[in-house]
């Protein structure tokens, strides 16, 4: 009973006690906000690849992959039996994706992937994960206002559809084109009459690539050219899309800035769905590299950089077709690889090693998601672990606070142990006091700790706007990460170890104290002055 | 003959075994301390026995080893060579978690410096014996018990008006007796007071000279008592001197 009566005092008498008390809090509380914000960045990253990634992806490997797609999922299905939830055949190639931006055009590089959009979404770990990542199922916000409603309902399947605002400017855009073309046409013509019609292209052409297939639907011939304006061809719409059709990556054609009047990140985008681009794909050897204009049906955004600044999607088919992946005698297009969605992931290893046993070696590889995308996803686990031992040596440094504090107070108290020895206590009476008064500033400390991690984590957001008013800059920028919020994630388990860990720490670093306090000779301790 | 125990050590080995053993006694006492390769003797060969209901005092010149000798004797020390008898039963060589036993059920300690524990009031001060010896459950069930036990013996010293104070808020005779009231609460057989009076004025030092004589005519307590102060002494009912860890007999029976 004198154990806990004098440990209870203790706490409450010596305010340096106070001292071990807020550096176990302060150890407590950083660990489970930095645990919990990046598990929720983690789990976050790995929803946006899985995203991208179905379970299971098999892949050729050679670029101009196999025929009859058919055939091999026949197999897949029968070798995956009922683990095979869907499955989409893709084709993935490189290529170059070219627009014209201010007058000079842009060139990147990037990942053609030839998809059906519907069997595409059906490999979705989550249903309407594929349609969430397009912009016209979303809604666009500024500054928390909804500025522009979803321009599909969320129920509608994905397609290569324009959206009737798309439609509409495409329409417009092109008209302006024409307009514009015909002028400088007319123009030029008056200023040099007797000029070759054969040049009349390269200038306009320069001006807005987005002319030429136009200029190209309408004649192949340079003086009907100069009629078309007039005598627009009935049959063809100048304002339909291209065969080749495209839902691009976001990273690929916004960018970035930094509005001064504001003084907010601003998103600028510079080709909207319904402009056309220029895509190439590059090879050496055969296939041949081609070039071919695409329209633009949507844009994509995982919220992976590595893919909204990478991934092209287009449709099966054209790709296909302009590529010559179509065997000319029986119509059956090559697809490089198979996305499948299993019904239950945890059987996806096993699954896999069924398929490379079954699926004929060197021709495919075989692999889940998370192999993968294993070299980001473990680096972000060895993130982690670094971030938690360099967090746990902050409570470490807690502990030996308190090992200072505690001998502090046993040489204080040397004269009371060398009384309550008097009194009759034992050694074990005496040790156990201290013992348990690091437990008692353990339990304090961590359980403080937890509270105010854990309110920390709740209202991130709120200190975020806070600390980002108080510094004038915005800390977590939402146009850098495409998070409304600060993603957490709070493990139980995660905060029931920390908590323990914590207090074994504080108790840890009283025994060496308490030890010191049982040893203490009875007289040479009543004696201390 | 109970005054013969109390004679020169080499002449009691002379003497037959006394029939009633008594209280508390010792045979041979040897204490010394090691200085690196020196031993500085401080009881060289005490022989003391003290009698149920005996009021001893031990006087002595500082240094002199009577502290050591009472330490020894309420095992709060060890002797070096010799031998701690209680009513004729060896107890310096007890296991250590017997020995905590007996100084909390049989001896009772009052110092010269009081030492209350400084963070309790008088009250739990008091308690503290009884919460040493029982276990939390056990003192918990028994808590209102203990606490009446406590005030009335707090009564007995007059301190009943204290019992919420921090020591640090009494007066030096307060603390003494409240130190005396926690030494009395575990019912010991035995007091042993160091020097109770050697902080106190003259006045303070007789009325807590005054509260010893009392419980030991009225409780039978025996008492033994160091002081340097030889008129204090004197109101004992045996007074022995200790010069450099060697006694002699002052006087008998007061």
């Amino acid at each position: 009973m004198y154990k806990l009566l004098l440990s209870v005092r203790y706490l409450r008498t010596r305010f340096i006690a106070l001292a071990s008390i807020i550096s176990v809090m302060l150890g407590v509380a950083t660990m489970i906000v930095v645990n919990s914000v990046m598990s929720g960045f983690g789990t976050e990253m790995r929803n946006r690849i899985h995203a991208i990634l179905s379970d299971v992806v098999v892949e050729t490997n050679s670029l101009d992959g196999v025929h009859d797609p058919e055939r091999w999922m026949q197999i897949i299905r029968e070798v995956g039996g009922d683990d095979i939830d869907a499955m989409a055949a893709m084709v993935e190639i490189y290529g170059m994706m070219t627009y014209d931006y201010r007058g000079q055009s842009v060139m990147k590089t990037v990942q053609l992937v030839g998809i059906d959009p519907l069997t595409r979404a059906k490999v979705s770990p989550d249903a309407g994960v594929f349609q969430k990542s397009l912009d016209s199922y979303q809604e666009i916000k500024e500054d928390k206002i909804v500025v522009r409603e979803p321009l599909r309902l969320s129920d509608e399947p994905p397609s290569w559809n324009l959206t009737a605002e798309a439609m509409e400017y495409r329409r417009h855009h092109i008209k302006l084109q024409q307009e514009y073309i015909e002028k400088r046409k007319w123009e030029e013509r008056r200023s040099q009459p007797e000029a070759g019609a054969s040049d009349d292209d390269a200038p306009a052409a320069i001006v807005n690539p987005f002319a030429e297939p136009v200029a190209r639907a309408a004649s192949k011939d340079d003086a009907p050219d100069f009629t078309a304006g007039h005598h627009p061809a009935v049959e063809v719409d100048p304002a339909a899309p291209q065969p080749a059709q495209l839902f691009v990556g976001a990273g690929l054609i916004e960018f970035i800035y930094f509005d001064e009047e504001t003084k907010k990140s601003k998103v600028m985008r510079i080709v909207r769905p319904g402009d056309d681009v220029m895509i190439s794909t590059i090879s050496s050897g055969r296939p041949e590299p081609v070039r071919f204009h695409a329209t633009v049906v949507d844009v994509f955004k995982s919220g992976m950089s590595e893919y909204d600044s990478n991934l092209v999607f287009c449709n099966l088919e054209e790709l296909q077709r302009v590529r010559g992946m179509i065997d000319p005698d029986n119509k059956d297009g090559a697809i490089t690889s198979i996305q499948i969605k299993l019904k239950n992931y945890d059987r996806a290893t096993e699954v896999v090693k069924r398929l490379q046993a079954a699926l004929p070696p060197g021709l495919f590889s075989i692999r889940t998601w998370e192999q993968k995308q294993g070299p980001l996803l473990a680096a972000v686990e060895i993130e982690k672990a670094i971030l938690n031992v360099l967090l746990f040596l902050i409570i470490t440094v807690a502990g030996f606070g308190i090992l200072a504090i505690f001998y502090m107070i046993v040489v204080e108290k040397t004269r009371d142990i060398g009384i309550l020895k008097a009194l009759g206590a034992s050694s074990r009476g005496v040790m156990t006091i201290f013992l348990s008064y690091g437990l008692a500033l353990g339990v304090v400390g961590s359980g403080v700790g937890v509270a105010i991690g854990l309110l920390f984590v709740n209202y991130i957001d709120n200190i975020e706007k806070g600390l980002s008013k108080l510094t004038g800059r915005k800390i977590f920028d939402e146009t850098i990460y495409y998070f409304p919020n600060i993603p957490t994630d709070v493990s139980p388990t995660m905060v029931v170890w920390v908590a323990l860990a914590a207090v074994t720490i504080a108790v840890m670093a009283s025994v060496l104290p308490a030890r010191r306090a049982a040893r203490l000779h009875p007289v040479e301790a009543l004696r201390y002055e | 003959m109970p005054d013969l125990l109390a004679l020169e050590p080499t002449r009691r080995l002379m003497q037959p075994a006394p029939i009633a053993p008594a209280h508390l006694s010792t045979v041979a006492l040897e204490k010394f301390y090691r200085k690196g390769d020196h031993k500085i003797p401080v009881l060289r060969g005490v022989e003391i026995s003290i009698r149920r209901g005996e009021f001893l005092s031990i006087v002595g010149q500082s240094g002199s080893g009577k502290s050591t000798l009472l330490h020894v004797m309420g095992l709060l020390d060890s002797p070096s060579v010799g031998e701690v008898l209680l009513d004729g039963d060896r107890i310096d060589d007890l296991p250590q978690t017997t020995r905590d036993e007996l100084r909390n059920r049989v001896f009772g300690f009052v110092f010269q410096f009081y030492h209350l524990l400084p963070e309790l009031s008088v009250l739990e001060n008091v308690l503290t014996p009884l919460m040493i010896r029982h276990s939390m459950l056990g003192y918990w069930k028994r808590r209102r018990e203990f606490k009446a036990q406590a005030e009335e013996i707090l009564e007995k010293v007059g301190l009943t008006h204290r019992l919420k104070h921090k020591p640090n808020e009494l007066s030096g005779g307060e603390m003494q007796r409240a130190a005396i009231a926690r030494s009395l609460v575990a019912k010991p057989e035995i007091l042993l007071a160091d020097e109770p009076t050697g902080n106190l004025d003259a006045g303070t030092g007789q009325e807590i000279l005054g509260l010893l004589r009392n419980l030991n005519e009225q409780e039978g307590l025996t008492i033994v008592m160091v002081t340097h102060d030889e008129n204090l002494a004197r109101s004992a009912h045996r007074l022995v001197r200790l010069t450099e860890g060697r006694l002699e007999v002052l006087s008998d029976a007061a």
